[in-house]
Protein backbone atom coordinates (compact mmCIF):
# COMPACT_ATOMS: atom_id res chain seq x y z
CA UNK A 1 0.00 0.00 0.00
CA UNK A 2 2.73 2.32 0.74
CA UNK A 3 4.24 1.64 -2.27
CA UNK A 4 1.54 2.40 -4.21
CA UNK A 5 1.29 6.07 -2.67
CA UNK A 6 4.66 6.38 -3.52
CA UNK A 7 4.80 5.82 -6.91
CA UNK A 8 1.45 7.62 -7.70
CA UNK A 9 3.64 11.18 -5.73
CA UNK A 10 6.68 10.62 -8.12
CA UNK A 11 4.89 10.91 -10.61
CA UNK A 12 2.73 13.48 -9.72
CA UNK A 13 4.89 15.75 -7.72
CA UNK A 14 9.21 14.73 -7.92
CA UNK A 15 9.97 17.87 -7.51
CA UNK A 16 8.66 17.41 -4.27
CA UNK A 17 10.58 14.78 -3.46
CA UNK A 18 14.51 15.69 -1.58
CA UNK A 19 16.06 12.68 -0.97
CA UNK A 20 15.56 9.08 -2.84
CA UNK A 21 16.79 5.99 -1.87
CA UNK A 22 16.56 3.28 -4.81
CA UNK A 23 17.25 -0.58 -4.16
CA UNK A 24 19.89 0.43 -1.44
CA UNK A 25 21.62 -2.54 -0.48
CA UNK A 26 23.61 -2.21 2.68
CA UNK A 27 26.67 -4.83 4.08
CA UNK A 28 28.71 -4.75 7.27
CA UNK A 29 31.65 -7.57 6.12
CA UNK A 30 29.31 -10.62 5.23
CA UNK A 31 26.12 -9.06 7.09
CA UNK A 32 23.40 -7.66 5.57
CA UNK A 33 22.06 -4.72 6.65
CA UNK A 34 20.04 -3.13 4.54
CA UNK A 35 18.08 -5.31 1.84
CA UNK A 36 16.53 -3.59 -1.16
CA UNK A 37 15.17 -0.19 0.96
CA UNK A 38 13.49 2.06 -1.77
CA UNK A 39 12.18 5.04 -0.12
CA UNK A 40 11.22 9.07 -0.68
CA UNK A 41 11.56 11.41 1.29
CA UNK A 42 9.41 14.65 0.83
CA UNK A 43 10.96 17.92 0.69
CA UNK A 44 9.79 20.12 3.84
CA UNK A 45 8.62 17.85 5.81
CA UNK A 46 9.45 15.58 9.12
CA UNK A 47 9.95 12.30 8.46
CA UNK A 48 10.74 9.44 11.08
CA UNK A 49 12.17 5.94 10.85
CA UNK A 50 11.75 3.76 13.19
CA UNK A 51 12.04 0.21 14.07
CA UNK A 52 13.52 -2.10 16.79
CA UNK A 53 17.06 -1.81 17.54
CA UNK A 54 19.59 -3.08 14.55
CA UNK A 55 17.15 -3.23 11.88
CA UNK A 56 18.95 -0.79 10.18
CA UNK A 57 17.48 2.72 10.50
CA UNK A 58 20.31 4.48 11.58
CA UNK A 59 22.58 2.84 9.28
CA UNK A 60 20.20 3.78 6.31
CA UNK A 61 19.86 7.71 7.63
CA UNK A 62 23.73 7.39 7.72
CA UNK A 63 23.64 6.24 4.11
CA UNK A 64 21.89 9.71 3.17
CA UNK A 65 25.67 11.59 4.12
CA UNK A 66 27.99 9.03 3.34
CA UNK A 67 29.08 8.79 7.18
CA UNK A 68 29.35 5.01 6.34
CA UNK A 69 32.37 5.62 4.33
CA UNK A 70 34.22 5.68 7.73
CA UNK A 71 33.33 1.98 8.27
CA UNK A 72 35.92 0.23 6.23
CA UNK A 73 33.95 -3.21 6.09
CA UNK A 74 30.95 -1.72 4.92
CA UNK A 75 29.81 -1.94 1.10
CA UNK A 76 26.82 -0.30 -0.77
CA UNK A 77 24.58 -0.83 -3.71
CA UNK A 78 22.23 0.89 -4.79
CA UNK A 79 21.28 4.84 -5.67
CA UNK A 80 20.81 7.48 -2.96
CA UNK A 81 19.49 10.40 -4.96
CA UNK A 82 19.53 13.98 -3.52
CA UNK A 83 17.63 16.94 -5.17
CA UNK A 84 17.89 13.85 -8.16
CA UNK A 85 21.77 13.82 -8.43
CA UNK A 86 23.48 10.57 -6.96
CA UNK A 87 25.80 10.86 -3.98
CA UNK A 88 27.43 7.52 -4.34
CA UNK A 89 28.90 8.71 -7.83
CA UNK A 90 32.68 8.84 -7.97
CA UNK A 91 32.33 12.46 -8.95
CA UNK A 92 30.49 13.57 -5.68
CA UNK A 93 32.32 16.00 -3.28
CA UNK A 94 31.34 14.31 -0.39
CA UNK A 95 32.31 17.46 2.05
CA UNK A 96 29.88 19.43 0.11
CA UNK A 97 27.24 16.43 0.13
CA UNK A 98 27.90 16.64 4.12
CA UNK A 99 27.53 20.83 4.58
CA UNK A 100 24.25 19.77 2.24
CA UNK A 101 23.12 16.93 4.26
CA UNK A 102 23.97 17.92 8.03
CA UNK A 103 23.72 15.23 10.61
CA UNK A 104 23.02 15.80 14.72
CA UNK A 105 24.09 12.79 16.62
CA UNK A 106 22.42 10.68 19.48
CA UNK A 107 24.29 11.81 22.22
CA UNK A 108 25.54 15.92 22.18
CA UNK A 109 28.76 16.00 20.98
CA UNK A 110 29.98 19.70 20.98
CA UNK A 111 33.67 20.31 20.82
CA UNK A 112 35.77 21.52 23.48
CA UNK A 113 36.00 24.79 22.32
CA UNK A 114 33.71 27.79 23.32
CA UNK A 115 30.32 28.11 21.89
CA UNK A 116 30.64 30.77 19.25
CA UNK A 117 34.19 28.42 17.89
CA UNK A 118 31.59 25.29 18.07
CA UNK A 119 29.19 27.21 15.71
CA UNK A 120 31.41 29.10 13.57
CA UNK A 121 33.81 25.66 12.61
CA UNK A 122 31.72 24.40 9.84
CA UNK A 123 31.87 27.83 8.28
CA UNK A 124 35.44 28.34 8.48
CA UNK A 125 36.11 25.44 7.43
CA UNK A 126 34.20 26.12 4.13
CA UNK A 127 36.40 29.36 4.02
CA UNK A 128 34.64 31.97 5.98
CA UNK A 129 37.46 34.28 7.60
CA UNK A 130 35.56 37.65 7.95
CA UNK A 131 34.76 38.25 11.81
CA UNK A 132 31.53 40.09 10.96
CA UNK A 133 30.38 37.69 8.77
CA UNK A 134 31.27 34.71 10.95
CA UNK A 135 29.35 36.99 14.17
CA UNK A 136 26.23 36.84 11.65
CA UNK A 137 26.26 33.13 11.38
CA UNK A 138 26.71 32.54 14.56
CA UNK A 139 23.67 34.53 15.73
CA UNK A 140 21.82 33.03 12.77
CA UNK A 141 22.19 29.70 13.58
CA UNK A 142 22.10 30.15 17.02
CA UNK A 143 18.59 31.92 16.51
CA UNK A 144 17.50 28.84 13.99
CA UNK A 145 17.96 26.51 16.95
CA UNK A 146 16.31 28.78 19.53
CA UNK A 147 18.50 28.70 21.50
CA UNK A 148 20.12 32.16 21.30
CA UNK A 149 18.29 33.79 24.10
CA UNK A 150 20.05 31.27 26.45
CA UNK A 151 23.46 31.71 24.63
CA UNK A 152 24.01 35.45 23.66
CA UNK A 153 26.19 36.00 27.26
CA UNK A 154 27.61 32.86 26.97
CA UNK A 155 29.71 32.44 23.55
CA UNK A 156 33.20 32.74 25.12
CA UNK A 157 32.24 30.01 27.68
CA UNK A 158 33.09 26.47 27.11
CA UNK A 159 30.10 24.64 25.16
CA UNK A 160 30.64 21.79 28.08
CA UNK A 161 29.29 23.87 30.29
CA UNK A 162 25.98 23.99 29.16
CA UNK A 163 22.98 21.50 30.22
CA UNK A 164 22.41 18.08 27.94
CA UNK A 165 19.50 19.96 26.09
CA UNK A 166 21.46 22.99 25.06
CA UNK A 167 24.45 21.01 24.22
CA UNK A 168 22.56 19.54 21.82
CA UNK A 169 20.40 22.16 20.78
CA UNK A 170 24.12 23.85 20.10
CA UNK A 171 24.85 20.89 17.94
CA UNK A 172 21.73 21.33 15.86
CA UNK A 173 22.80 25.29 15.75
CA UNK A 174 26.66 24.12 14.77
CA UNK A 175 24.75 22.06 11.87
CA UNK A 176 22.27 24.65 10.77
CA UNK A 177 25.66 26.83 10.63
CA UNK A 178 27.45 25.63 7.22
CA UNK A 179 23.18 25.87 5.95
CA UNK A 180 22.21 22.34 4.80
CA UNK A 181 18.64 21.56 3.20
CA UNK A 182 18.52 18.95 5.12
CA UNK A 183 18.82 17.44 8.39
CA UNK A 184 19.59 14.12 9.38
CA UNK A 185 18.81 13.40 13.73
CA UNK A 186 20.03 10.37 15.15
CA UNK A 187 17.63 9.89 18.01
CA UNK A 188 18.41 13.34 19.13
CA UNK A 189 16.43 13.54 22.27
CA UNK A 190 17.11 10.15 23.39
CA UNK A 191 19.85 11.14 25.76
CA UNK A 192 17.96 14.45 26.82
CA UNK A 193 15.47 14.92 29.96
CA UNK A 194 11.60 14.75 29.18
CA UNK A 195 11.88 18.49 28.96
CA UNK A 196 15.06 19.42 26.61
CA UNK A 197 13.38 16.83 24.59
CA UNK A 198 9.99 18.54 24.50
CA UNK A 199 11.88 22.02 23.36
CA UNK A 200 14.00 19.50 20.71
CA UNK A 201 10.55 18.07 19.07
CA UNK A 202 9.52 22.39 19.35
CA UNK A 203 12.69 23.13 17.09
CA UNK A 204 11.81 20.39 14.86
CA UNK A 205 8.76 21.94 14.21
CA UNK A 206 9.91 25.09 13.41
CA UNK A 207 12.48 23.04 11.07
CA UNK A 208 10.76 21.74 8.67
CA UNK A 209 9.65 24.81 7.31
CA UNK A 210 12.93 25.72 5.89
CA UNK A 211 14.77 22.41 5.81
CA UNK A 212 14.13 18.34 5.01
CA UNK A 213 14.08 16.89 8.35
CA UNK A 214 14.87 12.98 8.87
CA UNK A 215 14.74 11.84 12.18
CA UNK A 216 15.49 8.03 13.78
CA UNK A 217 13.93 7.73 16.48
CA UNK A 218 13.16 4.95 19.15
CA UNK A 219 10.00 6.57 20.54
CA UNK A 220 6.81 6.00 18.59
CA UNK A 221 5.28 8.62 20.33
CA UNK A 222 7.80 11.35 19.16
CA UNK A 223 7.21 10.14 15.75
CA UNK A 224 3.35 10.82 16.53
CA UNK A 225 3.88 14.08 17.56
CA UNK A 226 6.61 15.45 15.61
CA UNK A 227 6.88 12.89 11.46
CA UNK A 228 4.70 13.62 8.76
CA UNK A 229 5.92 10.31 7.30
CA UNK A 230 6.96 7.41 8.51
CA UNK A 231 9.20 4.16 8.09
CA UNK A 232 9.01 1.07 9.89
CA UNK A 233 12.34 -1.11 9.17
CA UNK A 234 12.62 -4.75 10.82
CA UNK A 235 15.39 -6.55 9.89
CA UNK A 236 17.02 -3.87 7.32
CA UNK A 237 13.86 -3.96 5.30
CA UNK A 238 11.56 -0.77 5.29
CA UNK A 239 7.75 -3.02 6.00
CA UNK A 240 6.01 0.10 5.53
CA UNK A 241 6.23 3.56 5.05
CA UNK A 242 3.19 5.81 4.81
CA UNK A 243 1.55 8.89 5.94
CA UNK A 244 2.49 8.69 10.26
CA UNK A 245 -1.20 9.60 11.26
CA UNK A 246 -2.71 6.67 8.87
CA UNK A 247 0.70 4.53 9.58
CA UNK A 248 -0.57 4.53 13.32
CA UNK A 249 -4.34 4.29 12.74
CA UNK A 250 -4.40 1.57 10.49
CA UNK A 251 -1.06 -0.46 9.88
CA UNK A 252 -1.31 -2.36 6.86
CA UNK A 253 1.02 -5.07 7.59
CA UNK A 254 0.56 -7.25 10.70
CA UNK A 255 4.34 -6.94 12.02
CA UNK A 256 3.99 -2.89 12.15
CA UNK A 257 0.67 -3.19 14.16
CA UNK A 258 2.38 -5.73 16.53
CA UNK A 259 5.58 -3.22 16.85
CA UNK A 260 3.84 0.15 17.51
CA UNK A 261 1.50 -1.82 19.74
CA UNK A 262 4.16 -2.84 21.79
CA UNK A 263 4.21 -6.59 21.21
CA UNK A 264 7.88 -6.57 20.28
CA UNK A 265 10.92 -4.60 19.68
CA UNK B 1 20.02 -23.69 68.37
CA UNK B 2 16.91 -22.76 66.64
CA UNK B 3 17.83 -23.01 62.82
CA UNK B 4 14.15 -22.11 61.56
CA UNK B 5 13.66 -18.44 62.60
CA UNK B 6 17.38 -17.72 61.66
CA UNK B 7 16.93 -14.74 59.32
CA UNK B 8 15.14 -12.22 61.95
CA UNK B 9 17.77 -12.82 65.16
CA UNK B 10 21.17 -12.41 62.58
CA UNK B 11 19.27 -9.49 61.68
CA UNK B 12 19.20 -7.85 64.88
CA UNK B 13 22.94 -8.89 65.40
CA UNK B 14 23.54 -6.71 62.85
CA UNK B 15 21.76 -3.67 63.89
CA UNK B 16 23.50 -3.85 66.77
CA UNK B 17 27.15 -4.07 65.52
CA UNK B 18 26.35 -0.69 63.96
CA UNK B 19 26.76 1.07 67.51
CA UNK B 20 29.78 -1.56 68.43
CA UNK B 21 32.53 0.10 66.50
CA UNK B 22 35.75 -2.46 66.63
CA UNK B 23 39.10 -1.50 65.29
CA UNK B 24 40.71 -4.26 63.63
CA UNK B 25 44.43 -5.24 63.98
CA UNK B 26 44.40 -5.69 60.11
CA UNK B 27 43.26 -2.22 59.25
CA UNK B 28 46.33 -0.28 62.10
CA UNK B 29 49.08 -2.85 60.03
CA UNK B 30 47.98 -1.76 56.58
CA UNK B 31 47.89 1.60 57.57
CA UNK B 32 51.33 1.69 59.21
CA UNK B 33 53.01 0.03 55.97
CA UNK B 34 51.47 2.61 53.93
CA UNK B 35 52.60 5.74 55.99
CA UNK B 36 55.91 3.49 56.22
CA UNK B 37 55.92 3.48 52.26
CA UNK B 38 55.12 7.15 51.88
CA UNK B 39 58.06 8.38 54.64
CA UNK B 40 60.47 6.52 52.62
CA UNK B 41 59.63 7.68 49.36
CA UNK B 42 59.27 11.21 50.09
CA UNK B 43 62.43 10.56 52.52
CA UNK B 44 64.80 9.38 50.31
CA UNK B 45 63.73 12.01 47.74
CA UNK B 46 64.24 14.45 50.29
CA UNK B 47 67.20 13.76 51.58
CA UNK B 48 69.03 13.16 48.27
CA UNK B 49 67.89 16.91 46.98
CA UNK B 50 69.39 18.51 50.49
CA UNK B 51 72.37 16.13 50.23
CA UNK B 52 72.94 17.88 46.67
CA UNK B 53 72.31 21.07 47.26
CA UNK B 54 73.92 21.52 50.69
CA UNK B 55 77.12 20.13 49.41
CA UNK B 56 77.12 21.85 46.03
CA UNK B 57 75.33 25.34 46.86
CA UNK B 58 78.29 26.88 48.77
CA UNK B 59 80.65 26.17 45.47
CA UNK B 60 78.22 27.77 43.08
CA UNK B 61 79.14 31.70 42.76
CA UNK B 62 78.28 34.15 39.53
CA UNK B 63 81.42 33.00 38.04
CA UNK B 64 81.06 29.23 38.59
CA UNK B 65 78.11 29.25 36.08
CA UNK B 66 79.02 32.86 33.97
CA UNK B 67 83.10 31.59 32.70
CA UNK B 68 84.20 28.71 30.96
CA UNK B 69 86.60 26.54 33.03
CA UNK B 70 89.63 27.87 33.56
CA UNK B 71 92.84 26.08 34.65
CA UNK B 72 91.52 24.39 38.00
CA UNK B 73 88.09 23.81 36.02
CA UNK B 74 86.05 25.78 37.52
CA UNK B 75 83.10 27.33 35.66
CA UNK B 76 80.68 25.76 32.97
CA UNK B 77 78.83 28.31 30.86
CA UNK B 78 80.19 26.72 27.73
CA UNK B 79 78.26 23.24 29.43
CA UNK B 80 75.21 24.53 30.10
CA UNK B 81 75.13 25.90 26.88
CA UNK B 82 75.82 22.47 24.97
CA UNK B 83 72.46 21.06 27.42
CA UNK B 84 70.34 23.29 26.70
CA UNK B 85 71.33 23.13 22.77
CA UNK B 86 71.10 19.54 22.46
CA UNK B 87 67.86 19.47 24.33
CA UNK B 88 66.59 21.97 21.82
CA UNK B 89 67.99 20.66 18.91
CA UNK B 90 66.88 16.90 20.07
CA UNK B 91 63.57 18.04 20.17
CA UNK B 92 63.30 20.10 17.14
CA UNK B 93 64.25 16.84 15.52
CA UNK B 94 62.29 14.48 17.42
CA UNK B 95 58.94 15.88 18.26
CA UNK B 96 57.65 16.45 14.60
CA UNK B 97 58.55 13.17 14.33
CA UNK B 98 57.46 11.45 16.80
CA UNK B 99 53.95 13.33 16.81
CA UNK B 100 53.87 12.54 13.21
CA UNK B 101 54.10 8.90 13.58
CA UNK B 102 51.56 8.58 15.85
CA UNK B 103 49.09 10.13 14.15
CA UNK B 104 49.67 8.00 11.24
CA UNK B 105 49.21 4.80 13.24
CA UNK B 106 46.49 6.01 15.18
CA UNK B 107 44.60 8.39 12.38
CA UNK B 108 45.86 6.73 8.67
CA UNK B 109 47.09 3.35 8.59
CA UNK B 110 44.47 0.46 9.07
CA UNK B 111 44.71 -1.24 12.78
CA UNK B 112 45.79 -4.60 12.30
CA UNK B 113 49.18 -6.95 11.88
CA UNK B 114 51.12 -4.15 10.02
CA UNK B 115 50.96 -1.44 13.07
CA UNK B 116 50.51 -4.28 16.02
CA UNK B 117 54.74 -5.31 14.63
CA UNK B 118 55.59 -1.29 14.36
CA UNK B 119 53.72 -0.64 18.22
CA UNK B 120 56.02 -3.71 19.31
CA UNK B 121 58.91 -2.38 17.75
CA UNK B 122 58.76 1.04 19.56
CA UNK B 123 58.29 -0.58 22.52
CA UNK B 124 60.60 -2.77 22.84
CA UNK B 125 63.60 0.10 21.53
CA UNK B 126 61.73 2.23 24.42
CA UNK B 127 62.64 -0.50 26.88
CA UNK B 128 66.79 -0.61 25.04
CA UNK B 129 70.17 0.57 27.56
CA UNK B 130 70.45 3.82 25.95
CA UNK B 131 74.29 3.23 25.90
CA UNK B 132 73.28 0.72 22.65
CA UNK B 133 72.01 3.51 20.75
CA UNK B 134 75.23 5.18 22.05
CA UNK B 135 77.41 2.43 20.34
CA UNK B 136 75.11 2.77 17.90
CA UNK B 137 75.06 6.41 17.20
CA UNK B 138 79.10 6.48 17.42
CA UNK B 139 79.15 3.34 14.41
CA UNK B 140 77.32 4.96 12.10
CA UNK B 141 76.42 8.87 12.86
CA UNK B 142 80.24 9.77 14.32
CA UNK B 143 81.79 7.62 11.66
CA UNK B 144 79.84 6.57 9.00
CA UNK B 145 78.41 9.83 8.09
CA UNK B 146 81.64 11.11 9.11
CA UNK B 147 80.02 13.91 11.75
CA UNK B 148 82.76 12.97 14.22
CA UNK B 149 82.53 13.29 17.88
CA UNK B 150 79.67 15.88 17.65
CA UNK B 151 77.37 17.68 19.35
CA UNK B 152 74.82 16.89 15.96
CA UNK B 153 75.97 12.96 16.37
CA UNK B 154 75.29 13.54 19.83
CA UNK B 155 71.43 14.69 18.68
CA UNK B 156 70.79 12.11 16.47
CA UNK B 157 71.65 9.56 18.82
CA UNK B 158 69.56 11.15 21.54
CA UNK B 159 66.56 11.58 18.85
CA UNK B 160 66.24 7.85 18.75
CA UNK B 161 66.65 7.32 22.43
CA UNK B 162 63.19 9.52 23.18
CA UNK B 163 61.09 8.88 19.83
CA UNK B 164 60.14 5.98 20.91
CA UNK B 165 58.10 7.08 24.35
CA UNK B 166 57.05 10.35 22.18
CA UNK B 167 55.68 8.25 19.96
CA UNK B 168 53.66 5.45 22.52
CA UNK B 169 52.42 8.60 24.71
CA UNK B 170 51.06 10.88 22.09
CA UNK B 171 49.53 7.21 20.31
CA UNK B 172 48.12 7.06 23.52
CA UNK B 173 46.80 10.33 23.97
CA UNK B 174 45.53 10.30 20.58
CA UNK B 175 43.60 7.25 20.76
CA UNK B 176 41.16 8.45 23.88
CA UNK B 177 40.10 11.43 21.61
CA UNK B 178 36.17 10.84 21.42
CA UNK B 179 35.20 9.81 18.22
CA UNK B 180 31.95 11.45 18.24
CA UNK B 181 34.18 14.61 17.78
CA UNK B 182 35.80 13.57 14.78
CA UNK B 183 32.54 12.07 13.54
CA UNK B 184 30.81 15.58 14.36
CA UNK B 185 33.50 17.23 12.21
CA UNK B 186 33.53 14.93 9.84
CA UNK B 187 29.38 15.23 9.24
CA UNK B 188 30.05 19.14 9.09
CA UNK B 189 31.78 18.55 5.65
CA UNK B 190 35.70 18.70 7.20
CA UNK B 191 37.99 17.10 5.73
CA UNK B 192 40.21 14.32 7.55
CA UNK B 193 43.72 16.71 7.53
CA UNK B 194 41.25 19.67 9.03
CA UNK B 195 39.85 17.33 11.20
CA UNK B 196 43.06 16.09 12.56
CA UNK B 197 44.66 19.37 13.05
CA UNK B 198 41.31 21.73 14.60
CA UNK B 199 40.37 18.31 16.54
CA UNK B 200 42.21 15.75 17.61
CA UNK B 201 45.68 17.25 18.35
CA UNK B 202 43.88 20.05 20.51
CA UNK B 203 42.44 17.52 22.03
CA UNK B 204 45.53 15.64 22.50
CA UNK B 205 47.69 18.59 23.35
CA UNK B 206 47.86 17.89 27.15
CA UNK B 207 49.03 13.80 26.57
CA UNK B 208 51.80 15.33 23.87
CA UNK B 209 53.01 18.19 26.23
CA UNK B 210 53.15 15.14 28.59
CA UNK B 211 55.23 13.26 26.53
CA UNK B 212 57.48 16.05 25.36
CA UNK B 213 58.31 17.18 29.61
CA UNK B 214 58.96 13.40 29.68
CA UNK B 215 61.83 13.98 26.81
CA UNK B 216 62.87 16.93 28.13
CA UNK B 217 63.75 14.99 31.48
CA UNK B 218 64.89 12.22 29.58
CA UNK B 219 67.59 14.56 27.75
CA UNK B 220 69.02 16.51 30.29
CA UNK B 221 69.41 12.93 32.55
CA UNK B 222 70.90 10.70 29.40
CA UNK B 223 74.66 10.34 29.93
CA UNK B 224 75.64 6.88 28.18
CA UNK B 225 73.75 7.96 24.74
CA UNK B 226 76.26 11.01 24.89
CA UNK B 227 79.28 9.40 26.17
CA UNK B 228 80.39 7.62 22.79
CA UNK B 229 78.96 10.28 20.34
CA UNK B 230 79.02 13.79 21.77
CA UNK B 231 82.86 14.42 22.46
CA UNK B 232 84.19 16.40 25.56
CA UNK B 233 84.36 19.68 24.44
CA UNK B 234 84.27 22.21 26.69
CA UNK B 235 85.16 26.02 24.78
CA UNK B 236 82.52 29.01 24.49
CA UNK B 237 80.86 28.36 21.30
CA UNK B 238 81.39 31.16 18.52
CA UNK B 239 78.88 30.67 16.17
CA UNK B 240 75.25 29.07 17.33
CA UNK B 241 75.44 27.34 13.99
CA UNK B 242 78.74 26.43 13.39
CA UNK B 243 78.47 25.11 17.33
CA UNK B 244 76.30 21.85 16.10
CA UNK B 245 79.12 20.59 14.45
CA UNK B 246 81.55 21.07 17.71
CA UNK B 247 82.25 18.50 19.96
CA UNK B 248 80.57 19.73 23.43
CA UNK B 249 79.93 17.82 26.82
CA UNK B 250 76.73 17.86 28.94
CA UNK B 251 76.25 18.54 32.18
CA UNK B 252 75.88 14.92 33.13
CA UNK B 253 78.98 14.53 30.71
CA UNK B 254 80.93 17.01 32.79
CA UNK B 255 79.61 15.29 35.83
CA UNK B 256 80.81 11.98 34.93
CA UNK B 257 84.25 13.08 33.91
CA UNK B 258 84.83 15.58 36.75
CA UNK B 259 84.02 12.70 39.04
CA UNK B 260 87.02 10.66 37.88
CA UNK B 261 89.43 13.71 37.48
CA UNK B 262 91.98 13.71 39.87
CA UNK B 263 93.67 16.65 38.56
CA UNK B 264 91.97 19.08 40.76
CA UNK B 265 91.49 18.82 44.57
CA UNK B 266 87.77 20.39 43.96
CA UNK B 267 86.80 17.70 41.22
CA UNK B 268 84.14 16.79 44.02
CA UNK B 269 83.05 19.98 44.56
CA UNK B 270 82.54 20.51 41.31
CA UNK B 271 80.51 17.45 40.62
CA UNK B 272 77.84 18.94 43.60
CA UNK B 273 77.86 22.30 42.04
CA UNK B 274 77.07 21.06 38.70
CA UNK B 275 74.55 18.59 40.20
CA UNK B 276 72.12 21.35 41.72
CA UNK B 277 72.59 23.10 38.78
CA UNK B 278 71.03 20.15 37.00
CA UNK B 279 68.64 19.63 39.43
CA UNK B 280 67.42 23.35 39.24
CA UNK B 281 67.56 23.32 35.62
CA UNK B 282 65.27 20.27 35.42
CA UNK B 283 63.34 21.99 37.89
CA UNK B 284 62.89 24.96 36.08
CA UNK B 285 61.76 22.91 32.86
CA UNK B 286 59.35 20.97 34.37
CA UNK B 287 57.68 24.10 35.69
CA UNK B 288 57.42 25.85 32.73
CA UNK B 289 55.84 22.76 31.01
CA UNK B 290 53.33 22.42 33.41
CA UNK B 291 52.50 25.88 33.09
CA UNK B 292 52.34 25.27 29.52
CA UNK B 293 50.13 22.30 30.05
CA UNK B 294 47.93 24.57 31.84
CA UNK B 295 47.45 26.93 29.56
CA UNK B 296 46.54 24.47 26.79
CA UNK B 297 43.55 23.09 28.78
CA UNK B 298 41.71 26.44 29.31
Amino acid sequence: MGKKSDLKSKKNKSNDIKVSIENLNLFYGNFWALKNVTLDIPKGKVTAFIGPSGCGKSTCLKTINRMNDLVSSCRIDGKVLIDNEDIYDPKTDVTLLRRRAGMVFQTPNPFPMSVYDNIAYGPRIHGIKNKAKLDEVVERSLKGAAIWDDLKDKLKKSAFGLSGGQQQRLCIARALAVEPDVILMDEPTSALDPISTLKIEDLMAELRKKYTVIIVTHNMQQATRIADKTAFFLLGEVIEYSDTASMFKNPADPRTEQYITGRFG
Amino acid sequence: MQTVNSPKPSEDVNLLSLHKKRIKVSDIIWRILIYISIIITVGIFAIIILYIIINGINYISLDFFTKAPNDSLEGILPIIINTLYVEVVTLLIAVPIGIGSAIYLTQYVKQGKFVKIIRFCTETLAGIPSILFGLFGYTVFCIMFGLGSSIIAGCLTMVICVLPNIVRTTEETLLTVPKSYKDGALALGAGKFRVIMGIVLPCAMPGILTSIILAVGRIMGESAAFLLTIGTGTKMPKNLFDHIFASGRTLTLHLYYMSGNSSTKDSMNICFGVATILLIMVFILNCLAKLAAKGFRK
